[in-house]
């Protein structure tokens, strides 16, 4: 049966294509009287962009939201990332708590194993899904994690963080972002928690002791008292309390060891730091947060965050401890201590901030990052430096970046570059399958798996043929759905994994077998998909199938398909029953008390190992021994710049001293732009924006910010001036540009708006002085192409003008106060193309993205002058110098299309790529100048 | 607001400069004080000193520095390349550094050690001359010393005066002219009679024609050499028997009247007149006087072309290119190209620089003309084309090196040494280099 949501769903593109094109129509124009009016489509009137999927949804835009299944209360949510009600809005959080929190597989099994004398923590792995619930219009990543806690049942809390977001193919697509992300946080937060729990051992085992001497003391009095040579009732019971006591102290002990011997599992991630340790010596005698955390562990009497305890005054324990309704539960703050909560937080806001906006601005930008990361030889010149700084991209965005060079060069020589292909070539594969369900009874059934894989996302076609499957599911009448795991990608066979756009055995067989599913399915929980994690592609695999490394582990490819099925089975079986209750009863364990009624709960589950699927109904992928893929992300974004002092693309901007002045005048300025997340909102609205504006993975916030500010202002430069042309042109060819004025402001302004167009040279910022005050020197043009001068009429402002004169020949001055430009002639053709004062861009990010192409663009044709050994080097042994020049020339001309000041922009930039290419390693670029003896003519507005 | 604050009376050339080759600039940094003197050690390397005590070696290709030559206390007073003779097989480049802290220092260009320090001097060595012939080298200060390659004091003069001998010249003959205040000294080295090695130098005669110091002394050829002085007289010598042959003493003037003999004094302050510097070329001296620049034919026996005011302040410094180019630079801070041209007075003849004509160079062309209006209607005329300047420097240049292709370095009170460089010649280097990078990483197969 189709159920209504279904056609919601279809309407609503409809919807979509009708605000993309009627809706556009009608803003321009004064409002039509109502009966003409096309209706507008619901989010239309809101400035919402065509592509926003938002329709259904009850949340303004995605956020992050972590949640704990309270042992007392249940699952609650705990906080939102952005901390702000509008955000989820009328979205209901306690219930899509109760159902992330009800998709945990992992075995956080704590307890008496069997053979096991005392209890045994479990280093467990975090799991990672993605859940729909389509009647609320969301998709999450769901990342579930435990945490330990003494006072808790099982030593464990469970606790989840979620991105949620209205747009599956978001999650779909970002998995491996949002997972290697997410574990970035997760791991700060264990790694806090850890520490404090070995703490809190520490007092309990104070208070053990104390407890012990005093019932000692206690016991001795009594057997001196006691002369009768039996024992009194007090007695024995004394020294039963007395030996419960000495057993406890064993068990925290062990529990202490247990916990002070965690795996260095992670020790190969030694650039992983989801936090800076907070004292020196820390620093500097561990080389990563594990050690860190052990060395910590080992003593932490003589580390600060344990330097109260040795203070700790011991309290008298009484027998009996209390239940856990007795006793006010812990914070996720006290769990994890306070700075490594607030490290979370950072982290978590990290992660919004950078998966903020359309997903497919989000995929376009990964994948042009990384096609730039390999344009080695000229990307130096416009790109950001602090995109460069990231290292190991392979391992980076899961795109074409994992790709290896090769690949990716293969594949843009065969196939058109359309996002399409490209998408294909990212192999977008974690987005995973769909998952039969119901229909496999069979799970010995070994085509299935095979069938499963053919519905990939990996095709447009195949994206939106999963969109009608979406569609489609949601005919289970349920909410949540799953729609795959990434185990049972392991079906794939190697061959259909290398290909870069597997074909699904035919739309029909999938539609089919999807529509079987769907009628078959009437479970509540549909899990999208889980992450057992990268990690068992072994190294040199990636290396050797590049493209195919989201397909995921080989290794067990059958054994992974199979073992799936089965055990969703029992899920859609189990899940109806209790799906008031969906927790993860392995999760839960026996020492929940208000968990499942059902009394296996109420005591210790008999094997530690993986649970066998038909006992407890949820998908479950069983912790992996080792997160490689985790480990691949977390490496290569500790390179990237973030705002908490990463060094990365950040330093350089500090380093130089000429940033600081900028940013800080950047900051400053944007304020009212986009500064934070909270202002976010209303700013993109009155720029007619829609949700999904920002601009996604940003190095950093602040480079993103200068970007649009940047864009912003050049905006309004070319629309200001005339004579912006030959501003810029002057700046493309390497001629210095003077912005010469009394307000410092707007100097730097302007000089903000033109830096856009300025060069690099090769060193890691851009050569751009926003503010000097003191009189140029000829060093000082080899430094900078574009500095903001400082005019007064003090002497030393005479000198600065007597300066600028006298060098003026290697200067451009562009006189803010007077508005006027010294500058030489410009008469080409890419400049108007690049600040056509009459275009229709309004916004700064486009309008810098707009440049940004036109100098890409720019870039190539420098790279194929610089690169052409014809036109530098005589052909023939004879041939003159005068024929290599004239092949030059008209090379330029004719072959590149440039005509007149053009030729020098892209010889300038040739130029800047020879020297780039030929500067030897060790040594720095000599900083020389080179200049032309051009006449200037002055501008006047 | 205008940034045209030439002073009308110089001639200036406007941004286009065609004939500029000079498009590429390197700014050597290493200096802390006043930089003095340039002197080229081979065909790409250079030393640059001065005030800072300090010598260093550098690549003119590369701008590359080299060495850090530390030794001296005080300033460098002179420095003179001493390549080794003729008949020694290895090459070894040594200079010779005279300081104000009275020592000489011997440095090996190659290994950038300081071979041998001399400090038995009673005064400061103000000029250093190498006699190639012979093998030895002449320290002037108070006195004349002779010395061998090992640095052996050969023979001394007595002690000549406290201002010491300002610069010294060979001459034919084992002479050399040592400019003594207004006194112009012949000296003639002597083989002595007994020992092998051993020379003795003997006073041959004083010359007291000029009337105030002489400041440059140049060798021109075998049979003269020229001197010039502070009021700006000019005398050119016979080399052999040291007689005047001709003199040139007012330069306002000389124009006017080319044949004259005479010696007028002269009116103006001297430091407009002052002989700065001389260099020659077989046919012409070429003086920098005051701001100016006089050409003076040594057949002709008169100045052919001059630019009076060829600077805003002193010329420090000019040199003959072969292309009949002359570059000076000044105490204004600018180095300026000029070429020597020839312009008949045959009026059909098409004018040779019409093409600057065209831009604006009238002006040179008519201050030209006027001087050649003067001079005899039937010669060929000459005039000093501005074809190039190059504003680099902050403060007064110094002094200029000319490499040839390799480009030109200038020293400056600026603390900077700058090499100017030809930008098309540096591109196709540059090309060069790339393509056997290229060739050398493979790149040319994987990937392009």
């Amino acid at each position: 049966m189709i159920g209504a949501p279904d056609v919601v769903a279809l309407a609503r593109q409809e919807e979509e294509e009708a605000a993309a094109g009627g809706g556009a129509e009608a803003w321009r124009e004064p409002p039509l009287p109502e009966e003409y009016s096309v209706p507008l489509a619901p989010f239309g009137g809101h400035g919402a962009s065509p592509w926003a999927r938002a329709g259904g949804s009850k949340f303004l835009r995605d956020f992050i939201l972590v949640a704990e299944f309270s042992e007392q209360v249940g699952p609650q949510p705990l906080l939102t990332v952005p901390d702000d009600a509008k955000v989820p809005g009328s979205f209901d959080l306690n219930y899509f708590s109760l159902r992330i929190m009800s998709v945990d597989y992992q075995a956080s099994f704590v307890g008496h194993p069997p053979g096991c004398a005392y209890p045994k923590l479990n280093f467990v792995e975090d799991s990672k899904v993605v859940l729909g619930d389509s009647k609320e219009g969301a998709f999450a990543y769901v990342h579930h994690l435990t945490l330990y806690d003494l006072e808790a049942r099982g030593f464990v809390r469970p606790f989840c963080m979620a991105y949620i977001s209205a747009d599956e193919h978001k999650i779909m697509q970002q998995f491996q972002e949002l997972s290697a992300e997410f574990s970035k946080a997760s791991e700060c937060l264990k790694t806090g928690n850890r520490k404090a729990f070995a703490s809190e051992l520490e007092k309990k085992l104070k208070d053990l002791d104390y407890t012990r001497s005093v019932l000692h003391g206690e016991t001795e009095i009594q057997k001196k008292a006691n002369d009768k040579g039996y024992y009194t009732t007090q007695a024995i019971e004394k020294a039963n309390e007395l030996a419960s006591v000495e057993k406890s102290i064993i068990e925290h002990q062990d529990l202490l060891k247990q916990i002070r011997s965690y795996p260095y599992r992670k020790l190969k991630d030694s650039d992983f730091h989801p936090y800076e340790p907070e004292c020196a010596p820390d620093q500097a005698s561990v080389g990563s947060d594990q050690d860190l955390a052990a060395s910590d562990l080992a003593e932490p009497g003589e580390t600060t965050p344990y330097s109260h305890v040795p203070s700790y005054t011991p309290k008298l324990i009484k027998a009996k401890s209390a239940k856990c309704f007795d006793k006010k539960l812990k914070t996720l703050e006290e769990l994890c201590d306070i700075y490594f909560f607030t490290q979370t937080l950072d982290q978590l806001h990290q992660i919004e901030r950078t998966f903020r906006g359309d997903v497919c601005y989000l995929l376009t930008n990964q994948i042009s990052r990384a096609l730039l990361k390999q344009q080695s030889i000229t990307n130096f010149l416009f790109e950001d430096a602090s995109f460069l700084d990231e290292k190991a991209p392979e391992k980076h965005y899961r795109g074409c970046q994992e790709l290896g060079q090769d690949a990716v060069e293969r594949k843009c020589s065969e196939e058109s570059p359309t996002p399409k292909v490209v998408v294909s070539l990212g192999s977008y594969k974690s987005s995973v399958e769909c998952v039969p369900i119901k229909m496999e009874q069979d799970i010995d059934d070994p085509p299935e798996p095979a069938m499963t894989e053919s519905i990939t996302f990996e095709h447009q076609e195949n994206l939106d043929y999963l969109d009608a499957d979406i569609k489609g599911s949601i005919s289970s009448g349920e909410s949540i759905e799953v729609l795959g795991t990434e185990k049972s990608a392991s079906g794939l066979t190697k061959s259909e994994s290398q290909a870069s756009l597997p074909i699904s055995p035919s739309p029909q067989a999938g539609r089919s077998k999807v529509g079987s599913r769907r009628t078959v399915s009437e479970d509540s929980i549909e899990v999208l998909s889980t992450c057992p994690s990268e990690a068992l592609i072994p190294e040199d695999f990636k290396a050797s199938y590049p493209s195919a490394i989201n397909e995921e582990p080989y290794a067990d490819d059958e054994e992974g398909g199979l073992r799936f099925a089965p055990r969703l089975n029992p899920d859609d079986a189990d899940e109806p029953e209790d799906g008031s209750n969906p927790e993860n009863p392995a999760q839960v364990d026996s020492a929940c008390c208000i968990g499942k009624e059902s009394p296996r709960f109420l005591e210790p589950l008999p094997s530690p190992g993986p649970r066998p699927c038909d006992e407890d109904g949820v998908v479950r992928i069983p912790p992996q021994p080792y997160r490689q893929a985790e480990q691949g992300p977390c490496g290569g974004f500790a390179g990237s710049p973030h705002p908490d002092g990463v060094p990365g693309g950040l330093l350089p901007h500090e380093l130089d001293s000429r940033y600081p002045a900028g940013g800080r005048e950047l900051s400053r300025t944007s304020l009212d732009e986009c500064s934070d997340s909270t202002s976010y909102i209303s700013s993109a609205a009155s720029t007619c924006s829609d949700r999904t504006p920002s601009p996604a993975h940003p190095p950093c916030p602040a480079s993103e910010r200068h970007k649009k500010k940047a864009g912003q202002n050049a905006l309004r430069f070319i629309r200001q001036y005339p004579f912006a042309h030959p501003a810029i042109y002057s700046l493309l060819s390497g001629r210095t540009l003077i912005v010469l004025g009394e307000d410092e402001a707007i100097v730097k302004k302007l000089v903000t708006a033109l830096s856009i167009f300025v060069p690099s040279c090769g060193v890691r910022a851009k050569p751009v002085k926003h503010w000097l005050t003191a009189p140029l020197h000829v060093v000082d043009f080899q430094r900078w192409k574009l500095v903001g001068l400082q005019r007064t009429a003090s002497p030393a402002g005479v000198n600065v003008l007597h300066a600028l004169s006298r060098y003026s020949r290697y200067v451009s001055i562009l006189d803010a106060d007077s508005k006027t430009l010294r500058c030489p002639l410009y008469r080409g053709a890419v400049v108007a193309r690049l600040a056509d004062h009459r275009t229709q861009i309004k916004r700064g990010s486009t309008y810098y993205m707009h440049v940004q192409s036109v100098l890409t663009q720019l870039c190539s044709k420098a790279f194929l002058f610089a690169f052409c050994h014809h036109l530098h080097l005589p052909v023939a042994e004879s041939e003159p110098e005068e024929a290599v020049a004239s092949r030059r020339v008209s090379f330029l001309k004719h072959h590149l299309g440039l005509a007149n000041e053009d030729l020098k922009i892209v010889q300038y930039l040739a130029e800047l790529l020879k020297l780039r290419y030929i500067q030897e390693p060790g040594q720095g670029a000599n900083p020389l100048l080179r200049f032309d003896y051009v006449p200037s003519f002055l501008y006047k507005i | 607001f205008t940034l045209a604050l030439k002073k009308s009376s110089v001639q200036t050339i406007g941004e286009e400069q065609i004939q500029n080759p000079y498009t590429e600039l390197l700014v050597l940094k290493g200096h802390q004080d006043i930089v003095r003197f340039l002197v080229q050690i081979d065909d790409c390397r250079f030393a640059s000193a001065g005030d800072d005590g300090i010598i260093f070696l550098w690549n003119a290709q590369t701008g590359e520095k080299l060495f850090e030559l530390h030794g001296h206390t005080q300033k460098i007073t002179a420095i003179a390349p001493f390549s080794s003779s003729d008949d020694s097989e290895e090459k070894s480049n040594l200079i010779l550094t005279a300081s104000a802290d009275k020592t000489v220092i011997v440095w090996d260009c190659t290994t950038g050690r300081q071979v041998q320090k001399v400090s038995c001097f009673h005064s400061t060595v103000k000029c250093l001359t190498v006699l190639q012939r012979l093998d030895v080298w002449l320290s002037g200060g108070s006195d004349l010393c002779v010395w061998n390659r090992k640095l052996d004091l050969l023979c001394k003069t007595s002690h000549l005066t406290d201002a010491g001998i300002s610069t010294l010249v060979e001459l034919p003959k084992n002479c050399v002219a040592a400019a003594v205040g207004k006194e112009l000294i012949i000296f003639r080295l002597t083989a002595s009679s007994d020992k092998s090695e051993g020379w003795n130098i003997l006073e041959v005669k004083r010359l007291v024609d000029h009337h105030d110091n002489i400041l440059s002394l140049v060798s021109v050829n075998d049979l003269t050499f020229v001197t010039g002085s502070h009021v700006g007289e000019l005398i050119v010598w016979d080399a052999i028997d040291w007689t005047k042959q001709a003199s040139e003493c007012n330069f306002w003037e000389s124009s006017v009247h080319p044949d004259s003999q005479t010696e007028i004094k002269l009116s103006q302050s001297p430091n407009e007149t002052s002989v700065q510097h001389l260099t020659s070329d077989e046919e012409c001296v070429f003086a920098a006087v005051g701001k100016g620049i006089y050409v003076y034919n040594l057949q002709m026996k008169r100045v052919i072309a001059c630019q009076r005011t060829a600077h805003d302040s002193s010329v420090l410094h000019i040199e003959k290119l072969p292309n009949r180019q002359l570059i000076s630079c000044s105490e204004d801070g600018s180095v300026r190209i000029w070429e020597l041209r020839e312009k008949q007075q045959v009026p059909a003849e098409p004018v040779p620089t019409g093409f600057f004509n065209m831009w604006g160079f009238g002006r040179a062309n008519k201050q030209a003309n006027q001087a050649a209006k003067k001079t005899q209607e039937n010669t060929t005329m000459h005039f000093l084309e501005l074809v190039g300047d190059l504003i680099g420097h902050s403060s007064a240049v110094q002094m200029f090196l000319y490499f040839g292709e390799l480009g030109l370095v200038t020293c400056s009170a600026d603390h900077l040494v700058i090499l100017w460089k030809d930008g098309e010649r540096e591109s196709r280097l540059r090309s060069l280099t790339l393509f056997q990078k290229l060739a050398q990483n493979g790149d040319l197969q994987l990937k392009f």
